[in-house]
């Protein structure tokens, strides 16, 4: 699960990881009074941030969202200084607007929350990241001294500049690591020692947060020698929610696809793509080798939908339905191997969703395993327009079909 | 003809009064698998199906039976303690079906069972979030429907469930039966990976071709691949599900995601590609992959006059599939 800049300051800072602070806000109204308690901490310089879910927002344009051509600004974050009044000027442009940046895509996101900071003085910007090593199932820390830009462009072009140090579960963060990271980022002085509170303090939040990430960029150093988090991406392990009830609460259901939050409820796994083929399945890497299917057969997914091991008459009509409120879907593909799951069972429940909604696109059903004889019979006598399909191979050659007619 | 497992394999279920754990255990039992304890903590003393006794721990349970493997069901806030409590207690081959265990349980068993084999222990951990592990007509570990499978000579490896099945049920139509079949399961961390069971199938002299079955994220196929392309003789058939799966989304396993352009079915592919692994664009075309490969191997064998030394395994499905025929 994603969180805002804003969620995940709040929630390092209980870890005593020092942060650039401010507070969150969704309405102008709120705007004075967030300034005049910063400034009663002796705060006297300003940023204001757009608060997405996703990165770039410093480069990013921000666009009337009444008239998607219309550029209101340049710009999702702001400097300041001490000019309070163009930064609520600037912060009356977000509200509402639209944020297109390198990673939103064209449509961009709806700027709700604005994070009004204190603007800060520092002299380096450094790269800080925390992950799973997949290859070596334990976590890795990341750091570089090129802060500020995509860590993925420095493993690319100056590999060498990202040191790596990896976490024994069975030790934790030693302090050599600590230390080995510090002197590869060539600090020294106050900057080092508050650098190794820093990092362990980090690293205690990613371990108890359960996060799957949390990545600082840029980490500064101030002019007074002091490493603070700038910006923080942090991602919490969805598995691990059920322990972290105050964090499950942050979700921001606004930075999700509609139809996706739909299909949670329901709890059906979707998700939303650009093509024509709409298609349910019982099983991840089945529904991923379904899609692969529909391209091969000359049409292009309209989605991932993943219905679980039980695929009942409920689920296989909920499913229906969110792929039908996609308007650009032309046919539907339906594969489901039954192997606990009996197929006589799932065509009952493909046959009374449809008979339950109108469907108006070809529906190629496939249905494999378990009493798929009597699976087949009961569609063919359903006297539904629905397209019987025994393989795979026969699934695809009757979704290329439906797609031409 | 098999790996790990065999009919001579006894089993234990950790969460055997559970709704998964009991449903599945009468569905092992009835396919021939040999359960002979449950593990449920403070049922001990109880019976499953008034036949099986059920103790409070592993270790009473190894103790009583001389289990070997385990399977776990127990629900996910406790499933990374049970994998630790086996591996503890001497079990051997650890199958874990639970989906859901957080990442950072995970980290944990998985290095704590690295650390137990490093010391002179073996355990072989399975999964977790996997379908778990079958030697046709002998054992059952796991929630696989057995009927789909044929006892035969192509080793099977997947990160999914459903596709599995899919790519099982292609072969047993065909004719081709399974030495073992594997699911590792669709976990960023897993006990056992694709490298790890191509050099268990590797050194298995019944299992004549491999099938691997994987997915986008991570980038555990190619490391197999890399292996395969230095040591393994037997022709391996690979195929990657995910060529459509758009970047930065999690794909319904945990583990499959593209994210930082790394991960795609594409790189995947080409790597196996080079390092002469076989591979299927079409899920519809598994089956015959692999038929079209054994074919090329028995005829190659010909060629090369090295039939007689291994002519057993090398007929026996060609046998069966002539038969198949006929019964059609």
């Amino acid at each position: 699960m994603k969180l805002h800049e804003y969620q995940a300051k709040s929630l390092l800072k209980k870890f005593g990881v020092t942060v650039q602070d401010g507070h969150a806000l969704n309405d102008l109204r709120y705007f004075d009074d967030a300034v005049n308690d910063l400034m009663k901490r002796g705060i006297s310089e300003f940023v204001v941030k757009s608060q997405i879910h996703a990165g770039g927002r410093g480069k990013g344009v921000i666009y009337n969202q009444h008239n998607p051509n219309e550029i209101v600004v340049e710009g999702g974050v702001k400097y300041f200084g001490s000019d309070v009044k163009g930064a609520k000027e600037y912060a009356s442009k977000l509200l509402g607007n639209i944020l297109v940046t390198h990673q939103t895509g064209p449509e961009g996101k709806q700027v709700r929350t604005i994070y009004v900071t204190e603007g800060l003085n520092y002299k380096k910007e450094l790269y800080l990241g925390i992950l799973l090593d997949r290859e070596k199932s334990k976590n890795v820390i990341m750091a570089s001294t090129e802060g500020g830009v995509e860590i993925e462009k420095v493993a690319e072009e100056t590999p060498d500049k990202i040191i790596k140090v990896w976490i024994d579960p069975e030790v934790g963060l030693s302090g050599y690591k600590s230390r080995e990271l510090g002197y590869g980022l060539g600090l020294e002085g106050n900057a080092f020692k508050d650098f190794i509170k820093f990092i362990n303090n980090l690293y205690r939040a990613y371990e108890e947060l359960d996060a799957s990430l949390i990545e600082v960029n840029p980490l500064v150093i101030s002019s007074d020698d002091k490493i603070i988090a700038l910006d923080a991406k942090v991602t919490i392990d969805d598995n691990s929610l059920f322990r972290h009830k105050d964090i499950a609460e942050m979700r921001d259901t606004n930075e999700e696809d509609p139809l996706e939050v739909e299909a949670s409820k329901s709890n059906l796994n979707y998700i939303k793509l650009d093509g024509n083929v709409g298609c349910m399945v019982n099983g991840a890497g089945l529904a991923m080798a379904s899609m692969d299917l529909i391209k091969l057969a000359g049409g292009e997914p309209a989605n991932f939908l993943d219905v679980g091991g039980t695929a009942s008459a409920e689920t296989v009509e909920n499913g229906f339905r969110i792929i039908l409120s996609d308007p650009n879907v032309k046919a539907i593909l339906i594969n489901i191997f039954g192997g606990i799951v009996r197929c006589d069972r799932v065509a009952q429940g493909v046959i009374q969703a449809a008979k339950n909604i109108n469907i108006q696109v070809p529906v190629v059903v496939r249905l494999q395993g378990t009493n798929s004889v009597e699976a087949r019979k009961m569609l063919d006598e359903s006297g539904l327009k629905l397209i019987p399909a025994d393989t795979l191979q026969d699934a695809a050659q009757k979704v290329t079909e439906a797609i031409a007619a | 003809m098999s790996i790990l497992v065999n009919k001579k394999t006894k089993v234990i279920v950790q969460g055997i009064t559970g709704s998964e754990g009991s449903f599945h255990t009468k569905q092992m039992i009835e396919y021939g698998t040999k359960v002979v304890a449950g593990v449920t903590p403070g049922k001990g003393g109880t019976k499953f199906l008034d036949k099986i006794p059920i103790f409070n721990s592993v270790k009473e349970a190894i103790a009583e039976t001389k289990a070997t493997a385990s399977v776990i069901f127990v629900p996910a806030s406790f499933a990374a303690d049970a994998i630790i409590e086996a591996a503890d207690a001497g079990i051997k081959v650890i199958v874990c079906i639970t989906e859901g265990i957080p990442t950072r349980d995970m980290i944990k068993a998985y290095n704590h069972v690295k650390t137990l084999n490093a010391s002179g222990q073996e355990v072989r951990f399975i999964g977790p979030n996997c379908p778990g592990i079958i030697t046709p007509n002998e054992c059952k570990i796991g929630i696989m429907p057995g009927f789909i499978h044929r006892s035969g000579n192509v080793g099977v490896i997947s990160r999914s469930g459903t596709l599995t099945y899919e790519a099982v049920d292609q072969l047993t139509k065909l004719g081709i039966g399974q030495s073992t079949c594997i699911g590792i399961g669709g976990d960023p961390v897993i006990g056992t990976r694709f490298i790890d069971a191509v050099k268990l199938f590797n050194e298995d002299e019944d299992t004549e071709a491999i099938l691997m079955i994987g997915e986008i994220g991570g980038s555990a196929e190619e490391e197999a691949a890399y292996y395969i392309k230095k040591n393994v003789k037997k022709p391996v058939i690979g195929f990657i599900a995910g060529r459509t799966a758009p970047p930065g989304r999690r794909m319904g396993h945990a583990g499959a995601i593209i994210s930082g352009g790394k991960g795609t079915a594409e790189a995947k592919i080409s790597t196996m590609k080079k390092c002469g692994i076989i591979t299927v664009l079409s899920p519809a075309d598994i089956g015959k992959a692999v038929q079209t490969a054994l074919k090329k191997k028995i005829r190659s064998r010909w060629s090369l006059g090295t039939l007689p030394e291994k002519s057993k395994a090398g007929r026996k499905p060609k046998k069966k599939t002539e038969e198949s025929r006929k019964s059609k």
